[in-house]
């Protein structure tokens, strides 16, 4: 996969701001109402960081950069999520250019161990891992049956629409929804949808 | 909305500012970040403790930075964790060399962004470790947790944490000693109104004219149930009864208290739940060694308060009365 990175983020940044009265209306439903506000203001400031990095290409290094502005502007559980997602990703994708399947795999890999590892999270419990996890194993499908990279994030991203679909059938017991338990059933996770939305604006940029 | 406030946008910056311009003896600002550290680091080299979380539970935490207590206290925005690179600044500020203990209430934010800190900070081969309030008997899960919330018996942590560090013990000493009041201490509140967040402009919660909600959490989180008003007598009843059933006392026993106003709650009133308190306690043959009344953790301009009661050994007892010294806490 190749392509200019700076605008692959900026796909990535503007779909989220794009979405950010959905995303706050879903964690209305079943949390704090906080989560499009956050994740605007994380990408605002991952785009106001990028400023005079057009030509960067190093994708590791951005990717790191992304992490870190998250980390430190979108705050409450979803900076420290999102923001060691991207961190993590970012180390096998250090000093490359351009990425293959092997490559996306093992950031996607990195990426979940992260999120597993700091929100102390699984499957099945209402969170963006319901639709990172099936993206990732769709991705890693795609990728053994030597399918293109652009093939294996189609493959990915469906699952991860299918994943945000899941989230609507079980109730939560991670993150704020937990608090809500049955009543929580029916309503979609924001988390997941945040992350549908960075693949979905990473494959339309790449079908461009 | 009615405050007193210029911008929404600006209040934890205009509110730090003010504390410094109060209580320049006391604390100073880290350049650039939302933390105050102690003014004067202190003589010998120590453990250093570090709290924080959301704005709007004033004095907690900045009130309580100073000798006997904390060395740096980290504020977020209106109920919202501090991001892991403020918490950071604040354990690099304070770190004199014998480690960093990070007192954090039980919120999944909190926790995240904190211990996302303790790595940042680890990785320049500075020594932290972190403690974890959850003393909030109403719910065993909430809006903003997995498991308890952590509220006003946090400043207890604070200060026999805070006394035990300035007897110059070792980091895993100071935190054994966190622990065992986290262990030790139970709480429970309750609220008659709501209130609101600067940046959302309306109450997070509404309460009608003669309703009362038990167990509320210090962000509005809701807590058991709904109930009309009762007497103060009939409330703290209830109160102190979900507290003892979570920790049975035995007679003899002795016990530190904490009536926590949440922000909208007269003195007067609080000393009238604190007189039932005291009743109820030595009707079941306990000693009461030290009690605190008042603003200690708000909840912006909430009105209701919350109980804290503390079981004290010997060692907590004797680190309870040790001297403090912070804008919000001065004992002799």
């Amino acid at each position: 996969m190749s392509g200019n990175l700076y605008e692959v983020i900026s796909a990535v940044g503007e779909m989220i701001i794009g979405n950010r009265q959905k995303l706050t209306d879903l964690d209305a439903a079943i949390g704090d109402g906080d989560h499009g506000i956050n994740m605007a203001r994380g990408f605002e400031a991952v785009k106001a960081k990028l400023q005079g990095m057009e030509m960067e290409s190093d994708i590791g290094k951005v990717l790191k950069i992304v992490g870190m502005t998250l980390i430190s502007s979108v705050g409450g559980a979803a900076g420290p999520l999102y923001g060691t997602a991207f961190l993590r990703a970012a180390a096998p994708s250090q000093g490359k250019t351009e990425l293959d399947t092997q490559t996306i795999g093992l950031m996607l890999e990195a990426a979940i161990a992260g999120i597993k590892e700091r929100g102390k999270a699984t499957t099945g419990e209402k969170t963006m891992l319901d639709a990172l996890v099936p993206a990732y194993e769709a991705f890693q499908d795609g990728a053994n049956t030597g399918k293109t990279v652009t093939a294996c994030l189609e493959l990915a991203y469906e699952a991860a629409q299918q994943g945000v679909e899941f989230t609507k059938t079980i109730i939560a017991t991670k993150g704020r929804a937990s608090y809500l338990g049955e009543r929580s059933r029916g309503h979609q996770d924001p988390g997941a949808t945040s992350s549908y939305i960075m693949l979905k604006a990473l494959v339309e940029y790449l079908r461009r | 909305m009615k405050k007193v406030i210029n911008v929404p946008e600006q209040v934890v910056e205009e509110m730090l500012q003010g504390m410094v311009s109060a209580h320049p003896q006391y604390v100073k600002r880290v350049d650039g970040f939302e933390v105050l550290v102690r003014a004067n680091k202190p003589e010998a080299a120590k453990v250093a403790l570090v709290s924080g979380g959301g704005s709007g539970h004033e004095p907690s935490h900045a009130g309580f930075v100073g000798r006997g207590m904390l060395d740096g206290a980290v504020a977020g925005a209106v109920f919202t964790s501090p991001t892991p690179d403020q918490v950071y600044e604040a354990v690099k500020a304070v770190d004199n060399g014998k480690g960093v203990l990070l007192i954090i209430k039980n919120y999944s934010g909190d926790v995240m962004n904190f211990e996302m800190a303790i790595e940042m900070a680890s990785a320049d081969g500075i020594t932290v470790d972190k403690v974890i309030v959850n003393d909030d008997v109403a719910v065993e899960n909430s809006t903003w947790t997995i498991g308890r919330r952590g509220i006003a018996g946090t400043v207890l942590v604070h200060k026999i944490a805070g006394a035990k560090a300035e007897t110059g013990a070792e980091l895993e000493e100071v935190k054994r000693v966190a622990d065992k009041v986290i262990h030790n201490v139970r709480s429970m509140g309750m609220a008659l109104d709501s209130c609101t967040v600067p940046a959302a402009g309306k109450p997070s919660f509404v309460l009608e004219d003669n309703e009362i909600e038990i167990g509320m959490g210090i962000h509005g989180e809701p807590g058991t149930h709904r109930e009309v008003l009762r007497s103060a007598d009939e409330i703290t009843d209830h109160l102190v009864d979900k507290i003892l059933a979570d920790m049975p006392l035995a007679a003899g026993e002795e016990v530190a208290v904490l009536v926590n106003g949440l922000g909208a709650t007269p003195l007067m009133e609080l000393y009238i739940v604190n007189r039932k308190v005291a009743a109820l306690l030595k009707e079941k043959g306990l000693h009461i060694a030290k009690t605190y009344i008042g603003n200690y953790m708000t909840s912006l301009e909430m009105a209701g308060f919350s109980i804290s009661i503390l079981k004290l050994d010997s060692e907590l007892k004797e680190l309870l009365l040790a001297p403090a010294d912070t804008p919000a806490l001065v004992q002799f």
